[in-house]
């Protein structure tokens, strides 16, 4: 070991205490699942103030059509089922991936993406079928803040999706490795965290919007 | 012919050659004078063969030193060009009585304020405590990069194109005419049709991207990468404040991009949400921007804050008095920023129940900011005093911004504020502030950190120019702003009547002029440092020109692209002053090689076609707008197909570099 | 200046382990026991609404209450959210953010509230909720 040291007098005045001042060799630990937490938890404020919006406009329908007119809960369901198994299919994709069966993996991963672009579906369905009835984004408050707060969390899911068909080439052509563990870990996050803020969308917007 | 017509308009939507402002003397002067220096920039660069370098060195860095420098030199560039705009202002403001109107028409007199504010907090702080945070963290911590270097460089060029985008509004179109923080149904698509408010969105929708990566990044850092026996007790307090800065970015700016976009879309979708009719309401807008706004001004006074008390501790050859509560103030501040915003809009209508709320809270939040300044009072109290330019600033400091603080908890009191709102007493408040805290700690800041730098220190006889000239013209510019608010004159005005306060504006020019000197003693400064760098007087030898008591300070100057040759073990505060006091001697052998990331081009890249993005919407212009964002796609997705980001100094090219550094050593002793 | 050596490649293929935490552990039996609860807190609140099983008011705050519920399965069963997870640091991040959240979201709503009722009379329920005309200032 080089030179590093330096001598430090110990308090009982006896032998002095040597303190090592540097290390050889120093591996600073992984930061990518923190830092992508943290940046989740700044797309949670992104959401609190599209939430925020839709508290304060949410009841201004400006002589146009409400929550309880438009809104069709049943198929508000079947998207929350979409997207609660995907949440559960992502899951499976990781226990694969956790067992080293890229196979296995992959074909949990193409499930959760295709159930993905149902969810997605679905809501374009609506969107256009909102638009179609006259009860566009442009209409009221109401409507501008549901179609922005449910279209941003779309266009995150859209998003999702985009990642997990490049992830999956990558996983293709490089396996199951730590970087590729540590990319599925943090779009396994992303894919919950949609999953948390569709809860807050369905019991927020759609359920309390058909109450009066 | 129809088709043709629908051709021009997809390809080039509503920009046109009317976008041109040859109608305008100034601009177009200011244009030639950017065609005339910029040529000139580009004809040096070229004769010195120095765009490889710049390219390779500079720009595809992810080195946070470069980084920081990087920024450094953006944020200045930047303050050029918002002075530019204070010094029209005042200009205006003194001339602009009764007959006489001036020279700047009410439409460019507003987007010169505009322009003003948006630059100074975007363009000129911001960018400027970033590079402080970004040169200086890692170093502090003894960790040889940030977290995520890629993002770094990222984020860089994401605030520089954002910062692009404002200047090209200059020379193509116009810029915002709102104020600074765009207010809507001013800056809705009925009273705003222009592509000024565009420009205004876009470019900070750019920059805040940069910005919140930048939040993560920093963050993740200090929590992750922090050398062994640095406990969160043990740290610099100006890591303190920079992590509790970047908390603060991360959880704020989300708003300022999700408002902004609210405001995008009513422009460009017709949405409702800040609209008069169909149910849209803009006091939404007032409340969700300000929930940002004010959390943002204190990202940028708690880095000053942190510059603070390392200056004061190292040139006052002093333990920092009070670590424990400055750091327990510092966390109290960052929180309780979040339980102030009303203040910004007490007389907005929301009634005495909640403007009492805001305003208590507003008077409980200066209170653990008095209690850092105490704790500097008593770092200072019987230590060795150097009166170098770093303490000379904060000395500065404590005077002004002391007093702009309390002009702030004057306006803290809802039924004063109903007076002063708006008023030039807020004006002056508020530069007082952020001149007097963040400006004069990024100075301090500077003087501070950049021997470590560039290896020389900055020259102390114009840096002594500058700081009398900012002091004192600070006060002779904005203290005639107290008076005229509680006169009643309100802000942003173009043109008075009232020939009786034309006095105190021309006074207020004056200190204007004072600071321009202030700006140029500055130039002058870092010429003849550059200059002379190579003398005695200010040459940094041994990489620890003030007896720093912080671990940047044991690297050479610069230092070594691999920050510490070997990672450095902490054992207490103050962690440098601990090892020279224990008789530590730098390692001379037996180095290893390194493990460092690669240069990338993608962060430049990617920004560049964020760019066009942007400058697309803008201009309408979405055939444009369409080829670039499925661009910038693909250039992320190819970027995320690259593995091999990282690389290693040999051990052989580590010792030849710290031989270097002993010999120097022995030389200079 | 920066010299890039490419004899000395390492390729993050290969894997570091720079100190790595022990990572997550994915089992089945998290996934399923999360799935179930967060079924069964969905289809609760859908039931509510869609029969009209109560009153709107207690409808609302039962809902709420669902939803919160439900936040926490998804933490603890999907997200592997727990008190040591990065050191205890995702805890603590997902704290500050759950309060700042609260405050922003009631702080708009509360102002808010009071802006529309003050500063836009005739919108509504400015005389019911404040129970004064809408020439008061609360």
């Amino acid at each position: 070991m080089s030179n590093t040291n330096a001598t430090f007098p110990s308090a009982s005045g006896g032998a002095a205490a040597v303190r090592e001042y540097h290390v050889r060799e120093h591996h600073p630990e992984q930061g990518t699942l923190l830092g992508f937490w943290i940046y989740l938890m700044s797309d949670c404020l992104l959401f609190a103030s599209l939430f925020a919006a839709y508290a304060v406009l949410g009841r201004n329908y400006a002589g146009g059509p409400s929550g309880a007119e438009l809104f069709d809960l049943p198929l508000v369901a079947i998207n929350t089922g979409f997207l609660l198994v995907s949440s559960i299919t992502f899951g499976f994709a990781m226990i694969s991936a956790q067992a080293k069966k890229l196979g296995k993996a992959q074909l949990w991963l193409g499930i959760t993406g295709i159930l993905g672009a149902c969810f997605l579906a679905l809501e374009m369905y609506e969107f256009f079928h909102l638009i179609h009835e006259g009860a566009g984004p442009a209409r009221s408050g109401f409507l501008t803040a549901f179609f922005s707060l449910v279209g941003t969390h779309g266009l995150h899911v859209l998003f999702g999706i985009v990642w997990l068909v490049v992830l999956m080439f990558q996983l293709a052509k490089h396996g199951l490795s730590a970087e590729n563990m540590r990319r599925l870990s943090c779009l396994s996050l992303f894919w919950h965290f949609l999953d948390v803020v569709w809860i807050f969308v369905f019991t927020f917007v759609y359920l309390m919007g058909v109450l009066p | 012919m129809q088709d043709s017509f629908d051709l021009t308009k997809l390809i080039f939507g509503r920009l046109s050659w009317d976008a041109i402002p040859f109608h305008e003397p100034i601009l177009i002067a200011t244009f030639a004078g950017v065609l005339v220096g910029g040529a000139a920039l580009v004809a040096l660069i070229s004769y010195f063969r120095l765009w490889g370098t710049l390219w390779r060195d500079w720009f595809t860095s992810i080195d946070h030193k470069k980084i920081g420098i990087m920024y450094m030199v953006l944020g200045l560039v930047m303050l050029l060009r918002g002075f530019a705009d204070a010094l029209m202002m005042r200009a205006q403001q003194a001339l602009s009585f009764g007959e006489n109107a001036g020279f700047l028409p009410p439409h460019h007199y507003d987007q010169v304020f505009t322009a003003h504010g948006v630059i100074m907090i975007f363009f000129v702080a911001m960018p400027l405590i970033t590079g402080l945070m970004n040169y200086v963290v890692p170093l502090q911590i003894g960790a040889r990069d940030v977290a995520f270097p890629f993002l770094n460089n990222f984020s860089f060029w994401m605030t520089t194109m954002g910062a692009v985008l404002v200047m090209a509004s200059l020379f193509v179109g116009e810029f915002a005419r709102t104020g600074w923080l765009a207010y809507p149904p001013l800056s809705g698509i009925l009273a705003s049709p222009g592509v000024g408010v565009d420009y205004y969105i876009w470019s900070l929708q750019i920059a805040g991207v940069g910005t919140l990566l930048s939040g993560v990044n920093l963050i993740v850092t200090i929590v992750k990468m922090r050398a062994p026996g640095m406990d969160m007790m043990k740290m610099p307090v100006f890591t303190w404040t920079s992590l509790c800065t970047n908390i603060l970015i991360v959880v704020t700016f989300p708003i300022l991009t999700a408002t902004l976009a609210m405001l995008g879309m009513d422009r460009l979708f017709d949405t409702a949400f800040f609209t008069n009719d169909r149910g849209g309401n803009a006091m939404l807008y007032v409340n969700l921007i300000w929930i940002w706004g004010h959390p943002e001004v204190y990202i940028l006074i708690l880095p000053a804050f942190g510059i603070f008390s390392e200056v004061v501790s190292t040139f006052s050859g002093k333990r920092l008095f009070g670590y424990t509560s400055m750091v327990y103030a510092t966390c109290v501040i960052m929180v309780l920023s979040y339980l102030v915003w009303l203040h910004h809009f007490f007389t907005m209508g929301s009634g005495a129940s909640v403007n009492s709320f805001f305003g208590i809270t507003t008077m409980i939040i200066s209170i653990p900011t008095g209690a850092k300044i105490f704790n500097w009072l008593f770092t200072m109290y019987r230590g060795r005093i150097r009166f170098e330019l770093p303490m000379m600033w904060t000395v500065s400091f404590m005077l002004t911004f002391t007093i702009g603080g309390m002009t702030g908890v004057m306006l803290a009191v809802p039924a004063a504020d109903f007076v002063l709102h708006n008023s030039l007493f807020l004006i002056a408040h508020f530069h007082n502030v952020i001149i007097g805290g963040v400006v004069f700690g990024l100075f301090a800041g500077i003087n501070y950190w950049f021997p470590k730098a560039f290896g020389y220190k900055l020259d102390k006889f114009w840096g002594t120019i500058s700081f009398w000239l900012w002091s004192i013209g600070f006060w002779v510019a904005f203290g005639p702003g107290y008076v005229l608010g509680f006169m009643g004159v309100t802000r942003r005005m173009s043109h008075f009547e009232d020939p009786e306060m034309q006095w105190l504006f021309q006074i207020s020019f004056v200190g204007t002029l004072m600071i321009a000197g202030g700006i140029g003693a500055l130039l002058m400064q870092l010429y003849v440092s550059f200059r002379d760098r190579n003398t005695a007087r200010l040459r940094d030898v041994t990489g620890d020109p003030w007896d720093g008591r912080t671990l940047e300070w044991s690297t050479s100057s610069p230092p070594p692209d691999y920050n510490f040759a070997f990672t450095p073990v902490v054992y207490d505060n103050d962690t440098f002053a601990d090892m020279k006091k224990a008789g530590w001697k730098r390692p001379l052998k037996d180095y290893v090689s390194i493990h460092m990331p690669q240069n990338t081009w993608a962060g430049f890249v990617i920004s560049a076609i964020a760019m066009v993005v942007g400058f697309g919407i803008i201009w309408h212009m979405w055939l444009l707008t369409g080829l670039a964002f499925a661009a910038m796609m693909v250039a992320i997705v190819i970027h995320t197909f690259n593995y091999k980001r990282d690389y290693y100094i040999s051990a052989e090219e580590v010792t030849r570099t710290e031989n270097e550094r002993t010999k120097l050593l022995e030389a200079h002793v | 200046m920066s010299d890039h050596h490419p004899n000395h490649h390492h390729d993050a293929l290969h894997g570091h382990t720079h100190g790595d935490e022990p990572g997550v552990h994915y089992s089945l039996k998290d996934y399923t026991i999360g799935f179930v609860l967060a079924v069964i807190l969905t289809v609760i609140p859908f039931w509510l609404v869609m029969g009209n099983v109560l009153d709107p008011s207690t409808t609302k705050f039962v809902i709420l209450g669902f939803a919160g519920v439900q936040l926490i399965v998804h933490m603890i069963y999907f997200l592997h959210m727990n008190s040591k997870s990065e050191g205890g640091w995702n805890m603590m991040a997902l704290l500050l953010t759950i309060v700042l959240l609260v405050i922003v979201l009631s702080g708009s709503i509360w102002v808010m509230h009071h802006m529309n009722a003050n500063m836009m009379p005739g919108m509504g329920d400015a005389a019911a909720v404040t129970g004064h005309g809408n020439h008061d200032m609360q």
